[in-house]
């Protein structure tokens, strides 16, 4: 088991290379017991313009890890937390009460009730990190389109696609400080 | 005194609660309850992980299937595999759907109602095996067993093959040709002298320029191809996409070419056009490699942009512009030879001017152009000669010469006429015939000629309702399929074994096939007790000991040496034609009375208030196959109908309402999901082929969506090859009655 | 027409509480809000009874209003229990507390509120005539809570003031503090809560007030009015400067003032909210005070409508606004 002390782990998504078609969303769906009717990861598709001028942009999208979490600063019960090792928001399932307070508090969509009453979201494959493999959606995506990386790491990959590339994040006037990049 | 008691209760029984929830308190923020991971139970870890080939669709990915109290909980992609390399599509992920799916054939069955009705009563194997061996023999005893013919789609079927070629017919179609890529491979066959195959020996990966014409990579989600193409553009390739959808690929397109709908050999002859008017290509490579440029120059002269931008629509510049960059970078330059091609009935000829515009550019056997590709030779198990038998029936003399495989279309057409003889029997494996081949009440017509039909499946699809017999076959995770060692890149032989145990009372394609095989006289043709057996027996014979046979069934592949890919520059490459060189002028096309050099003929425009129908693919779904499938319905649980906005705002079709779409006759079907959108032009809609089901055993699948197939009821024959064209129908479209299903004016 | 771009956004994500808008919660949480505004006022009348020493003027407000608190608590909680999708772990509430989040804010509250005002409950249940000849008065856990009560009262009803003004403070704040829901996203939201709760503790002890006088125009009943006048006084000003406050902020303020400003729930907001809430029984009370022309239960009971409606509309509304999906930079 690796040690997991002090870091910061973030998610990037290369618009470019994307193409939208759910590997990550099926893959993660299997690897984490998703219920059916619900998603922790889905595909965005943008498209602007008239006809027949047109852009478009396509990412696989998730929980974005905020660095402020509205979810965590909403739960009444410490459900929704910070997990400290990894810098992640996670939801301990023993406390949460299914108060849905987290997600109203998420400008995101990203958490949903499961049929069990808790509350779940995205958790960063925290498990699978923990055993130093990559996260379900980074493993399968055909694309390479996904990388998880430690934004406190200055040498892992989604570091230095930071630095490298155009990139932008969602919903940044909430307030959330997101840890989800989208390279366009 | 009772007083002070309970006061003094109280306050340590408030004491405590306090002190309880402090001591809680403290306990959350030490971080203890990181205990929380360890009882998550998410994520499982396999206590078993067998690797095997995926068949959700017909890539043949190497998967790992991982177990867990015998359970099939996920699949991922196999590292060691060349297709997958790791990585999976979405549909091989939802392979645990399919496997678990409830609506799955699990008896045999025999029909008690009247073909189509879907009636049936469940049977032993005994009886329904009985049952086929003796329909198939009375069709053979009356009118020769040519008269069995069999349609198959998928790897499963080799077996069946067997037992048909020993049984001595010659009547076997998958239409994966004639419905699908044939044109193209025979469009390449009379340029370069062989097809592209499948997996195409497309160097995409190393392409610097790469046109894409219809073929919706991303929304096509063939594995391997989607990685090249991701991996081409992460490097700077410039994309140039034509379609009439801005379809996912036009989205990251450099240029996104709106062609009008059959147009596409116009704009493809004034790329040439303008190649050669430019003398933008490599002089000393075209001697060397091909003949006939002269002729196609002549030939190409009146193709101008001005004249293809009055029959595609495309801007005269951007026609030069996209040329331009097409030329600056051959030879790493790529037109994508598509893969559903049969489109407009001249799709040969389309394709064989995509084949000549890529030789234009050089690209045979050059990086980021077609690679060389090599296999791993595995020897074959000794079997007795086939049987001698009469031509095969699925086309007439003198038609379709050009054709390389047999056509399903064709069989369908013989079992119809009964011309050049009757077909009297179908076998169907895994094959929806209803829904694949155009015009269904044709096939439903055919079939009600036949003495017999057995259909193998996994799924009660809409074709099983049409059958005598139902054999239900166990899922690709469940059986022993024959090895798959196609030609590639990297050469590979992939083994496909079972993971788990059959549900139910399905079996494996090979036990059929056996069980037939003995009691129609053709055990000989299976001298082996399963195929575990037969691989290693073929495996030995061909070189490899017990350690590295052991090492297959663990990895799951065999990985052979690859050959170089590319061609030294001045190489002189013997082509496969006539003439041994690439041809750009076709004499053995001329001599057949066809054109010689691609022409264009101004397509059909549809009639007023219709709309061509286009169709194509989602990339969580595999046809109609995936359609009954929980876990990628979530992804895309339903078809959609893309309408132009200012069409939608003529017809009233609000965006989420629904509609009815209205073909030939009284055909029609919906309702359908409306996507008003900027993204199509406004004389064609578009929808996913593969939803409308109207199978009552596909519980999740019947009623969704609506049946493309079901308004295609024209098609135009490629007279080259027998190809069925049938982008060519035109559609009426409407509100949907009960249009209170919803719906905002977008 | 020609100039307008269009923008097209599809999304797989298919949560049924998120998609295709926020629906998380139906009736019990508005209920809940309505029924603790309501104890927060009744909680807040009786203390001012208590500690401007007005308790034979305002007996009322002094004696009855107390009573309804604690069932008025106990309804309210109900909803919200039967509102959490995981009930067994309700107590987890109570084993914590975090100073981010409203509602665990509102937990503690809520439990100290239950302590004072079952006291305040008690000591009230004694000044009810026939109490006292029922079995249950003789209980000595009871004689020695109200005896505490009794002997702490002014202690009692500060801190009921207190308790009351953080409840019904706190059921604004508990919705304002999603900065993910624009509509409610604003700190004003807080004090309209109060207002509201304040104006329909006073519409309910009028409405006992006049029952019990038997009609007859009391003191106390003036006062009621008067105070629940100026309630609504306040409030209105107080939801015209919530609703100049979304048009003035951000795009996405706008665009959920947009809601009620012709938005889908325009009709229910001014008519239920604004003229049943508060023009008619505002103009009812004004008539009544001048002209001594008394419906004494018109205009208490649409007060009440009103407050059910203004949190039923606010909290449907609200989930409804989002901050739109626009990709912004860095």
């Amino acid at each position: 088991m690796q040690s997991l002390t002090k870091r910061r782990f973030g998610m990037g998504v290369d618009t470019v290379a994307c193409v939208g078609c759910s590997a990550c969303a099926i893959a993660c769906k299997t690897e984490n017991d998703v219920p059916q009717g619900h998603t922790r990861r889905w595909v965005n598709q943008r498209v602007e313009g008239r006809f027949p001028h047109l852009t478009m942009m396509v990412w696989s999208d998730s929980c974005q890890q905020c660095d402020d979490s509205p979810c965590v600063d909403a739960c009444p019960t410490g459900a929704s937390h910070v997990h400290e090792a990894t810098g992640t928001t996670q939801v301990d399932r023993n406390k949460c009460t299914g108060c849905k307070a987290c997600i109203a508090a998420c400008p995101y969509g990203a958490r949903y009730v499961r049929p069990e009453g808790y509350v779940d979201k995205c958790t960063l494959c925290i498990h699978r990190l923990k055993r130093g493999e990559r996260t379900a959606c980074e493993e399968v995506c055909p694309t390479k389109a996904i990388v998880v990386g430690d934004l406190n790491d200055s040498r892992s990959e989604l570091s230095r696609r930071i630095a490298a590339r155009h990139h932008r994040r969602q919903k940044v006037e909430a307030g959330t400080n997101p840890r989800f990049y989208l390279f366009t | 005194m009772l007083k002070n008691k309970l006061s003094r209760r109280t306050f340590l029984s408030l004491a405590g609660v306090a002190g309880v929830g402090a001591g809680v308190a403290a306990k959350t923020a030490l971080g203890i309850t990181d205990g929380f991971l360890e009882d998550l139970g998410e994520g499982t870890v396999a206590d078993e992980v067998v690797p095997t080939v995926c068949e959700i669709c017909f890539w043949k990915c190497g998967v790992l299937a991982h177990k867990k109290d015998g359970r099939v909980f996920k699949i991922t992609g196999n590292p060691s595999h060349p297709l997958s390399r790791g990585r999976l599509c979405p549909r091989g992920a939802g392979g645990p759907g399919l496997l678990y799916d409830n609506d799955r054939l699990k008896k045999p069955l025999i029909r008690v109602g009247e073909r189509g009705e879907e009636k049936f009563r469940e049977a032993t194997w005994e009886e329904a095996l009985d049952r086929v061996a003796e329909g198939f023999q009375k069709v053979a005893d009356e009118h020769g067993p040519e008269a069995v013919g069999m349609l198959y789609h998928g790897a499963g079927a080799s077996f069946f093959k067997t037992l048909l070629h020993g049984f001595g017919t010659p009547n076997i179609a998958a239409p994966s040709y004639a419905q699908c890529r044939g044109p193209r491979e025979v469009g390449f066959e009379l340029t370069y002298g062989e097809g592209v195959g499948s997996p195409e020996n497309l160097d995409m990966r190393n392409t610097r320029t790469l046109v894409l014409i219809g073929a919706h990579l991303g929304e096509n989600m063939h594995n391997t191809q989607v990685q090249d193409f991701a991996e081409c553009l992460g490097k700077g390739a410039k994309l140039i996409v034509a379609d009439p959808r801005y379809s996912t690929a036009a989205g990251k397109a450099d240029w996104w070419l709106p062609v009008r709908p059959g147009t596409d050999i116009a704009l493809i002859l004034g790329w040439m056009h303008v190649i050669l008017r430019e003398g933008w290509y490599d002089k000393a490579w075209m001697q060397r490699n091909t003949i006939g440029l002269d002729k196609l120059e002549a030939h190409v002269a009146r193709y101008t942009p001005e004249a293809v931008f009055v029959e595609t629509g495309i801007e005269p510049d951007v026609i030069v512009e996209t040329a331009e960059a097409l030329s600056a970078t051959a030879p790493a330059s790529l037109v994508h030879p598509g893969r559903r091609v049969t489109w407009y009935g001249d799709d040969t000829q389309r394709s064989r001017a995509i084949a000549m515009l890529n030789a234009l550019l050089g690209n045979w056997g050059r990086p980021g152009g077609f690679n060389m590709t090599s296999n791993v030779p595995i020897a074959k198990t000794e079997l007795p000669a086939f049987p001698e038998h009469r031509p095969i029936a699925d086309k007439l003399d003198g038609q379709y010469i050009f054709a390389g495989s047999p056509l399903a279309s064709g069989l369908r057409d013989a079992t119809l006429t009964e011309k050049p003889y009757p077909i009297k029997a179908w076998m169907v494996y895994g094959c929806n015939l209803p829904n694949v081949l155009p015009n269904t009440q044709k096939t439903l017509d055919a079939i009600q000629k036949l003495d017999f039909m057995v259909a193998i499946d996994v799924l009660p699809a809409e074709v099983c309702g049409w059958a005598d017999v139902v054999l239900p076959e166990c899922t690709y995770l469940e059986r022993h399929d024959d090895l798959i060692a196609p030609w590639y890149r990297e050469p590979f032989a992939a083994l496909r074994q079972p993971v788990v145990d059959p549900m139910g009372e399905s079996k494996p394609g090979w036990w059929m096939a056996k069980q037939l095989a003995k009691r129609l006289g053709l055990e000989q043709f299976f001298p082996w007790e399963n195929p575990r057996e037969m691989i290693h027996a073929r495996l030995k014979a061909s070189g490899y000991n017990a350690a590295q046979i052991a090492d297959v069934e663990q990895r799951g592949v065999i990985l052979g040496e690859p050959e170089p890919l590319y061609l030294p520059t001045d190489y002189e490459y013997e082509y496969g034609t006539p003439s041994g060189k690439i041809e750009f002028f076709s004499q053995q096309l001329a001599d057949a009375g066809f054109d010689p050099m691609p022409t264009y003929r101004r397509p059909e425009m549809p009639p007023a208030g219709s709309f061509r129908l286009l169709t194509g693919r989602a990339p969580s779904h595999t046809f109609g196959r995936t359609a009954n499938n929980s876990l990628l319905l979530d992804s895309y649980p339903e078809n959609e109908l893309w309408v132009n906005r200012v069409i939608a705002a003529d017809f009233g079709l609000l965006h989420g309402g629904y509609a009815m779409v209205f073909g030939e006759g009284d055909t029609k079907t919906g309702p359908i999901r409306v996507k008003v959108t900027e993204r199509i032009r406004a004389d064609c809609v578009y929808m996913v082929h593969g939803f409308g089901h109207s199978a009552r055993g596909l519980s999740k699948a019947h009623g969704r969506g609506a049946n493309d197939s079901a308004v295609t009821t024209r098609y135009e024959t490629d007279p080259l090859m027998g190809g069925t064209g049938f982008n060519v129908n035109f559609v009426r479209i409407e509100p949907a009655p009960d249009s209170s299903l919803g719906g905002v004016e977008a | 027409m020609q100039n307008t771009t269009f923008t097209e956004l599809t999304t797989t994500r298919m949560n049924p509480h998120v998609d295709p808008g926020l629906h998380i919660w139906g009736w019990e949480v508005p209920v809940y809000l309505f029924l603790g505004g309501l104890a927060a006022g009744l909680l807040i009348l009786s203390s001012y009874a208590v500690l401007s020493r007005k308790k034979r003027d305002l007996p009322t407000s002094a004696n009855w209003a107390p009573l309804l608190v604690v069932p008025a608590l106990l309804i309210g909680l109900t909803a919200l229990f039967l509102d959490l999708e995981y009930k067994l772990h309700v107590y987890r509430f109570y084993l914590t507390f975090q100073p981010t989040a409203p509602m665990s804010w509102g937990s503690w509250i809520l439990g100290i509120v239950f302590v004072t005002s079952g006291l305040s409950t008690v000591y009230a249940l004694y000044q009810l005539p026939w109490f006292a000849n029922l079995g249950l008065a003789k209980m000595r856990l009871l004689q020695a809570l109200r005896g505490f009560a009794g002997r702490h009262e002014r202690g009692l009803a500060t801190s009921n003031l207190v308790l009351g003004i953080s409840l019904g403070i706190y059921t604004g704040i508990l919705l304002s503090a999603f900065s993910a829901r624009p509509l409610w996203n604003s700190s004003v939201l807080g004090m309209i809560f109060l207002a509201s709760g304040l104006s329909s503790g006073a519409a309910l002890a009028a409405l006992m007030a006049a029952r019990l006088n038997r009609d007859e125009a009391s003191p106390e009943h003036e006062f009621l009015v008067r105070f629940d006048l100026t309630c609504i006084v306040v409030e209105a000003g107080l939801i015209g400067l919530w609703i100049v406050g979304l048009l003035t902020g951000t795009e996405a303020g706008r665009e959920a003032a947009a809601l009620i400003l012709g938005g889908p729930y325009t009709a229910a907001f001014w008519s239920l909210v604004v003229a049943v809430g508060l023009v008619v029984p505002g103009t009812l009370e004004v008539m009544a005070l001048r002209s001594r022309w008394n419906s004494h239960l018109v205009a208490p009971l649409l007060v009440l409508v009103g407050g059910v409606a203004l949190r039923f509309i606010l909290v449907n509304a609200g989930q409804v606004s989002a901050i739109a999906q626009t990709v912004g930079h860095g």
